[in-house]
């Protein structure tokens, strides 16, 4: 069973330079982030090594928040190689972020 | 078999939850995509009786919620998609299971409308927002918009001024929904600015939003105005299209009740909360509503 990395702006860019990365934008105040949360943690017990999978505090990461022109939470963006390949905004189901990682492959 | 589901956990859902659960009813509870409900966006509530001082949407659900599950109501994750009569009971589906009860209250609130031009969907995340509380600071020392004339728009704008260099109240006509009291915090507010009667036309900029084509809603003259984010507040529609070929709705959606009570068209179906309520759309007529189904469903399965 993976377990959600935790990046801010030390540790971002590197994680996400190789593989498929998919990474949930979130802030402690965001009520709906509360949500996204654990269905992220769903997507990561069920990957397998298909993608790493992190959060990003945006409080904590500003300025990879502010290169991605992120403008709004929860934003769960999918990277292949470091590039984004698909960005869901609003609370986005379990279903969607699987098959999405399945299409990155 | 179920004697009592109850469809949401807002103040409706939740309140009716305590009361199923006080009478031994063992209610189930559905939780849908937005635990909590509506108000958990809410920084803050100033006008739930018994909360002296401002309290976060967030903590007062969650505290709702705690008083359900002290009495012993049991909580289901998700919505339900599908419901239908049988033989005087219900079945309800909830993804690929199938729940069996005896009675159905449905507490399912309204959703946040959004902006009817196409260029809000394509800039929806990009500085377009729905949520105040959740995407105010991404807006520091910028120019904001809030589109609409109701109490959440007046908020929002109030909120928002914690972060943006300046706030504009855009409002398609002159007379504003709002309560008074919200509507002269936002006029004595020195960030706030007003376009009113004004409408959003077109949402510009490339990436991100950069600004916004407006009309004059009675000369038609239009106006740029060069903006960083936009947050709509134009209201709510009630959340009852899996409802309507069980029970009554009106034009606009909201289930028909009938007067002091929370009976539906349908035999053994109750309604509470915003879902039925065209009118106040408060978190503490929600939770008395809430209190009625729990109370009118407790007495229909005691007559069967
Ligand atoms: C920003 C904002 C600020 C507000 N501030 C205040 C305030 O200060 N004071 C005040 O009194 N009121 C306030 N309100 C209004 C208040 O939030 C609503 O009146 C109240 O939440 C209505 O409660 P409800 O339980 O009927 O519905 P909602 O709160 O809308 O809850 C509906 C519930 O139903 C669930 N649901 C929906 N469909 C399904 C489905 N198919 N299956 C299962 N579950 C489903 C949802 O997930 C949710 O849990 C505010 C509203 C907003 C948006």
């Amino acid at each position: 069973m993976a377990s959600v990395l935790e990046l801010d702006d030390g540790n971002f860019s590197e994680t996400i330079k190789t593989g498929v990365t998919l990474v949930d934008f979130w802030a402690p105040w965001c009520a709906p982030c509360m949500m996204q949360g654990p269905i992220v943690e769903g997507v990561a017990k069920k990957v397998g090594s298909k993608a790493k999978i992190a959060k990003v505090n945006v409080d904590e990461a500003q300025q990879a928040a502010n290169e991605l022109g992120i403008r709004a939470i929860p934003t769960v963006i999918l990277f292949k190689d470091g590039k984004p390949v698909q960005q869901f905004v609003g609370v986005t189901q379990e279903k969607a972020l699987m098959s999405a990682i399945d299409e990155a492959q | 078999m179920e004697d009592v589901v109850i469809i949401g956990t807002g103040p409706a859902g939740l309140s009716a939850a305590v009361y199923a659960a006080r009478a031994d009813l063992k209610p189930l509870v559905i939780e849908g995509t937005t635990p909590g409900g509506q108000l958990v966006v809410s920084y803050e509530v100033e006008n739930y009786p018994g909360f002296p001082e401002p309290i976060s949407g967030m903590d007062l659900m969650e505290l709702f919620k705690k008083q359900a599950v002290r009495f012993g109501a049991k909580f289901l994750a998700g919505d339900v998609t599908a419901v239908k009569a049988l033989d005087g009971d219900y079945l309800l589906n909830r993804g690929t299971e199938t729940i069996e009860t005896r009675t159905v209250i449905i507490a399912t609130g309204a959703l946040a409308r959004r902006l009817p031009i196409p260029s809000e969907a394509k800039f929806y995340g990009k500085g377009v927002s729905g949520c105040a509380t959740c995407d105010g600071a991404f807006f520091r020392n910028r120019d904001v918009i809030v589109v609409g004339g109701g109490n959440t728009a007046m908020e929002d704008a109030i909120f928002l001024t914690r972060f943006a260099k300046t706030v504009t109240i855009v409002h398609r006509r002159e007379y504003l929904r709002a309560a008074p009291i919200e509507v002269e915090k936002a006029r004595s507010n020195p960030k706030i600015q007003w376009m009113i009667p004004w409408v959003i036309e077109e949402i510009t900029g490339d990436q991100l939003v950069t600004g916004a084509t407006l009309r004059h809603t009675e000369t038609g003259e239009t106006r740029h105005v060069a903006c960083d984010g936009i947050f709509v507040a134009i209201g709510h529609d009630p959340q009852t299209e899996i409802f309507r070929h069980l029970v009554k709705c009106d034009k606009q959606g909201f289930i028909k009740v009938q007067p002091w009570s929370a009976h539906t068209s349908a035999l053994g179906v109750f309604a509470c909360g915003d879902v039925c309520d065209p009118v106040y759309k408060q978190a503490v007529v929600a939770a008395g509503t809430g209190c009625m189904a729990a109370l009118d469903a407790q007495k229909y399965l005691e007559s069967k």
